[in-house]
């Protein structure tokens, strides 16, 4: 558990998926290998150690969202052994609230086959996980038609797996944006070259310029937020606004475990939880920026961007497509309210 | 048998009787040359006989003369039947060097400037298939190495102006405009009137190669074509007058346009925009503009109290020579690169940008990028102001970045093959050469919409962007 909390402070994980992947899995291992007698008590811990994770790491919500996952697949399994219908597990309707006087689930019955039944789902969750990407793939030949031209931002594995299962079918052009001062554009260009797909780079202040030309931007994103906006890589809502200047269509790809529970807002000090400034040296190294002239320059490198909601066209996950006005929705379906607070 | 020379108005002259006319002065040139050899033969003859043979020379030569004008006459009168018949009207055409694509129009152009004897410049390998209508060079060879230095050749004080465009020491439009017009001068002191020629032809026909080549190295400015075009009119008015004096009054007036246009222009515009700058500002500025960071440091002296923000992009990193200014002149700055334009928006109050050119349609060109901030801009509801001198408004229209641009080095946007990479995800030049499907963009200018932009400072006053056309009827009223 302390290896793992302080891999997660290190930042030792690359992109969101080796992050879920990673965090699910000491998940499973905390569910075989501690001590519990009823669902109340595992849940106790498991939330005990999401506690713990997401303070390690709060600007990463798939800590949260994979431990909250967990938590509502626990409840779940719980009521599905007891026989009742796993809508109850939910908050009942206004209906049912005034109807029923039955109390709400206590979740303290010992029950032996909990564990290999709570096992079995966590497992069928994580095979969900890893087939997710080739799921979104696999809409990409409804959404890319021939000779057409996309946009991206950065690198995305989701957004590159979906592009080159698109070529194998049909002829379109790339538009790479690379994206300073990481420039993994660059990567995703060189990569999807590598398939033969026509791919141009540009830099990130020729997006407003190139825009005219465009017919869709593809992107993925790091997090989707409570009311549909975005937590995506920096240089996506600038992206994003110039589309909507000239009225392109913006496509997100994400998987369901990136959608979490949390809102934005910039004001209140919780711009400092959302965004992550990492090193200046990525903008100015230090050979230009420690000169004495240069010395009081402030610089900023900020890691990630808020996208509103009214930017983005269309969601993508691996269980279809979805506007953005509709995600809170799916929240009900992953996660349980009584969740919300850890 | 002796044609008239003001014949044949109706059908124009047809290619058989351009050939007679050419044969009947090669003719009258021969008998002039046969008249002179006849008395080269009579060695001996006396003053008068000379006299008279001397006038039969002249005579011929006012002959011929005569002759010249009549058929410039009886061109220009058919030309103005043509036009007066409306069938053919000959409306604004279009440029050489955004059709790149037509093959003829190339062969045309090559064949220009292989008259003119500047070196041509060798496409680029790689070519973006969206510009193929405009060049795409890569700065391989050296495009001075084959150039003659002989006397019809360009003068050297052109030839060093042309590299440090090329090589990119001197960049900004103010900067190249005055570094044209400094050169231009040079050449122009040095200049000897030939002998039976008119400065004010000859000037301009030596200066058009000497534009071709500087156009080869980099493509104009608009701020370079505003120049050019005042330098023709200049040397077209100096007829009539001895060679110092038209040439001393070309130095004074090209001074004069550099003094009036660019320094004053300068100082107007700065004392009008502080007046917008305002104590506890914030205030974002995109790159280097000469004329930007006047202003600021003339706000900062007069005491305002604002800080600023300088938006930088690759590759060529302009605004640390802009942040650098700032910080000389003691403002407090602030440095992000343009992908974080919207992160740090919030937190300004007025973005102020400076303009590579004015076009009539209200469109701002500017370097790459300043549309982002613009556009940004507009989102977070931040009033975004254009300081543009008045010489830099053209008549060109344009509606977005693709028509006309100028397209850099790719190269700049990759590391060196086997280099130390300051970031190990940036591409290689072999990777990019060795990949066909792999294109590298890099863009120089783009165009901003009118809506974007509260309000244009010029030296005549503060305007929206949409009156262009208007102050350039004023100014070509004034000249």
């Amino acid at each position: 558990m302390e290896q793992f909390l302080l891999d997660l402070k290190r930042e030792k994980y690359n992109g969101s998926y080796d992050l879920a992947y990673k965090t699910i899995n000491h998940l499973r291992k905390i569910i075989t290998q501690t001590r519990w007698a009823n669902a109340n008590e595992l849940m106790a811990i498991i939330r005990e150690a999401g506690k713990r994770m997401v303070s390690a790491q709060p600007s990463e919500y798939v800590i949260g969202n994979m431990v909250r996952r967990v938590l509502k697949i626990i409840r779940e399994e719980y009521v599905r052994i007891q026989g009742e219908s796993e809508e109850s597990v939910n908050k009942g309707s206004l209906h049912k609230m005034v109807t029923s006087d039955q109390d709400f689930q206590d979740f303290n019955t010992p029950l032996k086959e909990l564990k290999t039944i709570v096992m079995e789902a966590v497992n069928e969750y994580i095979d969900e996980m890893e087939a997710s990407i080739h799921n979104i793939a696999a809409q990409a030949v409804e959404h890319i038609h021939s000779d057409e031209v996309i946009l991206t931002v950065g690198k995305s594995r989701t957004v590159e797996a979906f592009l080159k299962q698109a070529a194998k079918k049909r002829k379109f052009h790339v538009i790479v944006v690379e994206g300073a001062p990481l420039y993994h554009g660059h990567e995703l260009a060189k990569s999807l070259a590598s398939k033969k797909i026509e791919t141009t780079v540009v830099t990130d202040s020729a997006v407003f310029a190139m825009m005219s030309r465009v017919n869709k931007v593809i992107i993925g994103t790091h997090s989707v937020l409570a009311n549909g906006g975005l937590k995506a890589v920096n240089g996506a809502h600038m992206v994003a606004l110039a589309a909507r200047q000239h009225a392109v269509p913006v496509i997100v790809l994400g998987a369901m475990f990136k959608l979490c529970l949390l809102h934005h807002s910039a004001l209140g000090g919780n711009e400092a939880s959302f965004n992550r400034l990492s090193s200046p040296q990525e903008v100015m190294d230090h050979y230009e920026g420690g000169t004495e002239i240069l010395s009081d320059v402030q610089i900023y490198c900020p890691t990630f961007d808020y996208v509103p909601p009214e930017l983005v066209t269309l969601f993508i996950s691996n269980i279809g497509g979805n506007a953005p006005s509709y995600m809170y929705r799916l929240l009900s379906e992953l996660y349980h309210p009584d969740d919300h607070e850890l | 048998m002796e044609r008239t020379a003001g014949g044949d108005q109706n059908s124009g002259l047809t290619a058989e009787q351009k050939k007679q006319l050419k044969k009947e002065r090669r003719k009258a040139k021969v008998s002039g040359k046969a008249t002179q050899s006849t008395t080269q033969s009579f060695p001996g003859t006396d003053a008068s006989s000379s006299n008279v043979l001397q006038k039969s020379k002249a005579e011929l030569r006012a002959e011929r003369r005569a002759k010249q004008e009549a058929d410039r006459a009886a061109k220009a009168a058919m030309k103005a039947e043509q036009t007066s018949g409306g069938s053919k009207l000959k409306g604004p055409q279009v440029p050489a060097n955004i059709q790149a694509d037509d093959p003829k129009v190339q062969k045309k152009a090559a064949k220009k400037l292989e008259k003119q004897q500047v070196p041509q410049r060798a496409e680029g390998q790689k070519k973006v298939a969206l510009f193929s209508h405009l060049h795409q060079y890569e700065r391989s060879l050296s495009i001075t190495s084959n150039m003659g230095f002989g006397n019809t050749g360009i003068h050297p004080a052109i030839i060093q102006l042309g590299l440090q465009y090329a090589e990119g020491l001197i960049t900004g439009s103010n900067a190249r405009c005055a570094a044209l017009i400094s050169a231009v001068c040079r050449v122009i002191k040095d200049y000897v009137t030939p002998q039976h020629k008119e400065l004010s032809r000859d000037l301009e026909m030596k200066l058009k190669p000497a534009i071709s080549y500087l156009n080869q190295c980099r493509p104009l400015s608009v701020s370079m074509g505003s120049a050019i075009k005042f330098m023709k009119l200049q040397i077209s008015v100096c007829r009539k007058m001895s060679d110092s004096e038209a040439k001393s009054r070309l130095v004074d007036s090209l001074r004069e346009f550099v003094r009036v246009n660019i320094v004053l222009a300068g100082k107007a515009i700065s004392d009008s925009a502080c007046t917008k700058i305002s104590d506890g500002d914030v205030v974002m500025i995109y790159g280097n503009s000469s004329l930007i960071t006047r202003v600021l440091c003339d706000a900062h002296k007069v005491g305002r109290n604002f800080r600023v923000v300088v938006v930088d992009s690759r590759p060529k990193l302009a605004g640390r020579g802009a942040l650098r200014r700032l910080r000389q002149a003691g403002i407090q700055c602030s440095y992000v690169l343009v992908s974080a334009a919207s992160y740090i928006m919030p937190e300004v109050t007025k973005v102020v940008l400076g303009a590579h050119g004015l076009l009539s349609n209200g469109y701002v060109m500017g370097s790459v990028g300043t549309s982002m901030v613009a556009m940004a801009a507009k989102a977070c509801g931040v009033p975004v102001i254009v300081c543009c001198e008045a010489y830099k408004f053209c008549e060109r229209v344009q509606a977005d970045s693709f028509v006309n641009n100028e397209i850099g080095d790719p190269r700049d946007l990759l590391v060196k093959t086997n280099s130390h990479k300051s970031n190990p995800s940036l591409l290689d030049e072999e990777d990019w050469k060795q990949m066909d499907s792999l294109k590298v963009l890099h863009l120089t200018y783009d165009v901003t919409p009118p809506d974007y932009v509260a309000m244009v400072v010029t030296e005549l006053g503060k305007i929206p962007c949409t009156s262009v056309p208007v102050v350039l009827r004023v100014r070509s009223t004034d000249t």
